[in-house]
């Protein structure tokens, strides 16, 4: 077997100086009747690397890959070009095959990327810090809303119809197994919720999506306003980060804790995981965040450098009174994030965040002329509803066996609602072509 | 007062003699942060044009600048390179850190996950284009029933911490469903990893530890006696964390099930028994796996990992959602509690860690039944063969054998000045990772040593040699020389008080800064 | 003015029917480098035994319980600045809060400083 060293010679000679006569010996403390005399033979033998990748790659060619055709899903993932360097980099050993920083003094080279990732995201977010990241959006999001209850204590949040389904039912689960009351409003399809109403003095947060998850995109400065008013919290969920280039953050509406999903950034879809969660909030409130955090201190020498921080927040140190149980969570993804950032700097953030949204107005306008189709939204990033003359789920399905695939059904997030809208989502990946393709093929099924 | 935790401090600041002009150190070369490298105008990606079409961006406004430094690509490839080039890793040498499973990962892994079909691929697309990922999915649900005897299994969980919670919640929905919601005890043993108590406590219940043999395991008599009405589960790591296999486990699952709880096991040690002991035989209903230990899907520094949760024929119908069903010869996800009985809800925005699903079973099908069995036995040999030969110099607070790591405790430096956080600050000068410290928290100055089965004899020789070495000179008493260390790495000992007294969590424009200090 | 001690290292000081309470000098050394101190607010009702404030240093945070039952008056909002002071003046500056005392007969059940002294040369 390739990935083991040692030799038959070595075992003999090494259970010579142990004192056992077998390897069998070492599992004596094993009740017997718990244990196995040879392989387990319902599972095959082992395999060379040409039969491995033979195996999986017959697998992998049964799906449609994204990159192979005409694409226009997001619904908190998006298929973003990520750029070589990014993909080289974290393959890199000393970043892939490295485990959490536990001793800085060899692990300085994580360390300052999770400090540079923490800024990221702060300056993303418009907020004063931000974590070193979570599993991934949803569990973010619920994360947060944890934080806010400890942090009002109370014991109720309220969640708008515009959040991500997915989200709304990991805080839902959350809510149900550690005794919390979750609001949840119907699915703002077409605007109009009233939150600042329904804020209240048991209320602990108020949760929006932005762009909500039909593409929608409001101002919530005044809704942060009346969340204060009535001591609450403004958990602000953002699931295309990329929008973070272009419109005004979430920080600058008022937002005290920001949960996103980073996997715009270097990440490719990989099926849904895995992705990296994103975690911001105001600096008064960091004693209440969950996950790792890295902070700049100096070394015996006096020379910067950082450490884990904070960390008698977490589980390994407070147990039972952690503020999450969180551990491993989603460093190469970060690195990946971060170092995708670092590439677009400034000015390519902007532009990116920008041809993302011309795009979706490009392609906004082209489904628009296709006759018995609406596009709901007047105002989007880069995804946006559109209103079709027939079920939704039917079409996609038919289109996907042209090999186009057109968005999302809203029923497939809201089962039984909405059956005739369609989410769609443009990226800087979609060309010309491909969006009259999709017009095209749509006109053709409707 | 608690006095656990560990020594801080850190030896005053040594001359200055030998510096360079430019701070670098041969091929250690010093890294400004990435936001001190800022030249507007400069940027690593070329973008398409941007088509001339008018913002629709409604009541929203365009932000201001972000604030984001701009560099060029081979800027940027320098810099994440010289940052790189700080860290230690498994590629780089042993590092056997206790609990964690430090194996080789294999470049094989890496390919297979970035095949398109696999890494290009939306979770939402129609089912009928994602038939092979589900196919995956199934095939690696179906190794993990193989591997524990176990007849389900839910590959939700993004890491271990959250498969304890999956399988906790299960736990309480099943006792919700018989009626028994009352039950609100957990039964933890106090070595147990930080997030078996942060678990518990999340869902709602209390925490009561059970104490220990002086043997290093769950004392059978103490465990009865702390059973009853009220207790939902039993939160037990088998292997240990002491490293020891739990003698009396299927006592323990019997007196646990008579009681009416569960049995929950912390399956991150399991790579020292996969296809050698099942743990369903063992009267197991829910344990996690960590396919970032026993798996060999990469650390990544911190992370992705992911933490599938097997359960038993009680447990099964408490699932979370989504998982995979077979239709014929069709795979379907089922995405909703109301479509599969009593799953109990979502954890994650999709599916699971597909990119380690993919990298698992990759490892599994390179080893295969018979290199698997191969895999825990050196694994377990590996550490049985550190411990016969340290334990002479050092002191092993159990007798073995143990599974697949050896624990000492601190006795061996007593009296000498030199701390269990000295021993491994030396180790890293030696061009060792250390081994994990003071954890568990019931042996006092812990060193827990897991060398895997992926290191060779030659290494573990040279390692035995280093701590050997450093061993003896601790009894001399030359605490000074210990304290002092490391000295060879790209920075020394860090002042963590500093940075939990003054917390600075991220860079900031000078004039910010100094407001944020005040 | 009396001081008395508990078995998890807490000191009172009474002067009339208020008490300051803090930790005591072993109690700082176990912990090592103090980095974060949490305090009650003023209001509120504390009971023997109940836990009060928390005590942080970089890898350990520790509870420190109500030595006796009262209604908190006074925190000391210097320690929160400058939470150093738990190992510089532990029994002194470096005092946690003060309460007015609902059952001084509870400190009867306290060591006074030498049984203390004993008590904590016992643990070694
Ligand atoms: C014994 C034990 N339990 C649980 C965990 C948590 O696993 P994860 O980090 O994957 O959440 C760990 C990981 O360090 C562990 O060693």
């Amino acid at each position: 077997m390739r990935y083991l060293p040692l030799t038959e010679s070595d075992r003999r000679s090494m259970l010579a100086t142990i004192g056992a006569a077998s390897v069998d010996d070492l599992f004596r403390d094993v009740p017997m009747a718990a244990r196995h005399s040879g392989p387990i033979p319902e599972l095959p033998g082992h395999m060379g690397e040409l039969e491995v990748e033979r195996l999986l790659g017959s697998m992998a060619a049964r799906n449609l890959a994204a990159g192979s055709c005409p694409s226009f899903l997001g619904a908190g993932s998006y298929r973003h070009h990520v750029p070589s360097t990014v993909d080289y980099m974290i393959q890199r050993g000393e970043f892939l095959t490295a485990y959490t920083p536990y001793q800085p003094e060899i692990s300085q080279g994580t360390l300052q990327v999770l400090f540079e990732f923490q800024t990221q995201v702060a300056l993303l977010t418009g907020m004063d810090v931000a974590n070193a990241s979570m599993y991934d959006g949803a569990t973010s999001c619920s994360e947060a809303v944890k934080m806010a209850n400890r942090i009002t204590r109370r014991k109720k949040a309220i969640l708008s119809g515009g959040l991500h389904p997915h989200y709304r039912d990991v805080t839902t689960t959350d809510a149900a197994f550690t005794g919390f009351d979750a609001v949840t409003l119907p699915p703002d399809a077409f605007g109009g919720e009233d939150l600042a109403g329904m804020v209240d003095a048991q209320t602990s947060c108020v949760v929006v999506q932005y762009p909500s998850v039909f593409g929608r995109i409001y101002d919530y400065t005044e809704l942060a306003k009346s969340c204060q008013a009535k001591g609450a919290l403004l958990i602000v969920v953002v699931t295309e980060a990329v929008s973070l280039g272009l419109l005004t953050p979430p920080g600058d509406m008022g937002a005290d804790i920001v949960a996103a999903e980073g996997q715009s950034f270097g990440n490719p879809l990989n099926f849904g995981g895995p992705y990296v969660g994103l975690f911001a909030c105001k600096e008064k409130y960091v004693r209440q965040m969950p996950g790792r955090l890295c902070g700049q201190t100096v070394d015996a020498d006096g020379k910067r450098g950082f450490v884990l921080t904070l960390s008698t927040r977490e589980q390994h140190i407070r147990r039972e009174k952690a503020t999450s149980n969180i551990c491993t969570n989603s460093g190469l993804c970060a690195l990946a994030f971060s170092i995708h950032v670092s590439l677009l700097g400034e000015e390519g953030l902007a532009g990116l965040a920008r041809l993302n949204h011309a795009k979706a107005v490009q392609l906004a306008e082209k489904l628009a002329g296709v006759k018995g189709v609406e596009v709901v939204n007047d105002a989007f990033f880069n995804e946006f509803t559109v209103k079709l003359p027939k079920p939704a789920a039917g079409v996609v399905e038919t289109l996907a066996q042209r090999r186009i695939l057109a968005g999302v059904p809203a029923s497939r997030l809201f089962p039984g609602e909405h059956p005739d809208l369609l989410l769609v989502a443009a990226t800087e990946t979609n060309t010309d072509s491909d969006m009259d393709a999709f017009a095209q093929a749509l006109a053709e099924v409707l | 007062m608690n006095n656990q935790g560990r020594p801080t401090a850190i030896p005053a600041p040594t001359s200055a003699a030998g510096d360079t002009v430019t701070g670098n150190r041969g091929l250690r070369i010093e890294e400004p942060l990435i936001f001190e490298q800022d030249s507007p105008g400069r940027c690593g990606v070329d973008l398409p044009a941007l088509p001339d079409v008018g913002l629709r961006l409604g009541p929203v406004k365009p932000r201001g600048s972000i604030g984001l430094p701009g560099l060029s690509e081979p800027q940027v490839v320098r810099h994440y390179t010289r940052l790189s080039q700080k860290n230690y890793a498994i590629d780089a040498g042993l590092y056997p850190l206790g609990s964690c499973t430090m194996k080789h990962n294999p470049r094989l892994n890496e390919k297979m996950a970035r095949l398109p079909g696999f890494a290009d691929v939306h979770p939402l697309q129609p089912e009928s284009t994602v038939q092979g990922a589900l196919a995956l999915m199934d095939e690696l649900a179906h190794w993990l029933k193989a591997l524990t005897g176990m007849p389900a299994v839910t590959l939700a969980p993004a890491a271990g911490a959250h498969g304890e919670m999956a399988g906790m919640m299960a736990i309480r929905a099943a006792l919700e469903h018989r009626g028994e919601g009352a039950r609100k005890r957990v039964l933890v043993p106090e070595s147990a990893h930080g997030t078996n108590p942060a678990t518990a406590a999340a869902i709602g219940y209390s925490v009561d530890p059970i104490p220990a043999t002086a043997e290093g395991r769950v004392d059978l008599e103490a465990l009865k006696a702390k059973l009853g009405p009220d207790v939902a589960a039993i939160m037990l790591t088998n292997p240990n964390t002491c490293g020891l296999f739990e003698r009396d486990i299927i006592a323990i699952a019997e007196v646990v099930h008579a009681a009416g709880a569960f049995f929950y096991c912390d399956g991150a040690n399991f790579n020292a028994i996969v296809g050698r002991v099942m743990p369903a035989e063992l009267g197991i209903d829910a344990m996690h796996i960590n396919l970032h230990k026993t798996f060999s899907t990469p650390h990544g520094g911190g992370g992705p990992g992911s933490g599938p949760v097997v359960f038993s024929a009680a447990l099964a119908p408490f699932v979370p959602v989504p998982y995979v069903r077979k239709d014929g010869d069709r795979f379907v996800l089922v995405e909703r509690e109301g479509e599969g009985g009593t799953a109990y809800g979502r954890m994650k925005a999709f599916h699971g860690q597909m990119g380690m699903f993919v990298r698992a079973l990759s490892y599994m099908l390179s080893h295969g039944a018979d290199g698997l069995w191969q895999a825990s036995g050196d694994a377990v040999l590996n550490a049985n063969y550190l411990m016969a030969r340290l334990n002479d110099v050092m002191t092993a607070p159990f007798e073995g054998p143990c599974m697949h790591e050896c624990l000492f405790d601190d006795r061996f430096l007593k009296g000498t000045g030199v701390s269990t956080l000295d021993i491994a600050k030396a180790l890293i000068d030696e061009g060792f990772h250390p081994m994990t410290m003071y954890f568990p928290l019931v042996v006092h100055g812990a060193l827990l040593i897991e060398p895997t089965e992926t290191e060779s004899k030659d290494a573990l020789d040279q390692f035995v040699t280093a701590l050997r070495a450093l061993a003896e000179r601790a009894k001399t008493g030359d605490a000074a020389w210990f304290q002092a260390a490391p000295r060879f790495t790209p920075r020394r000992r860090l002042d963590e008080t500093a940075a939990a007294r003054k917390p600075v969590l991220r860079w900031a424009p000078e004039p910010e800064r100094l407001e944020a200090a005040e | 003015m009396t001081v008395k001690y508990t078995k998890d290292h807490e000191w009172v000081r009474i002067e009339g029917d208020v008490g300051t309470v803090g930790v005591t000098d072993f109690a700082q050394q176990q912990l090592g480098d103090v980095v974060f101190v949490e305090l009650p607010e003023a209001g509120r009702e504390l009971t023997l035994g109940g836990e009060a404030a928390v005590v942080e240093s970089v890898k350990a945070a520790s509870d420190v319980f109500a030595p006796v039952s009262g209604t908190v008056t006074e925190s000391n909002g210097a320690l929160v600045e400058e939470p150093s002071m738990v190992n510089s003046a532990a029994e002194t500056d470096g005092w946690f809060f003060k309460l007015t005392l609902s059952s001084p007969s509870e400190l009867d059940d306290l060591m006074d400083a030498d049984a203390y002294k004993a008590y904590v040369e016992g643990l070694h």
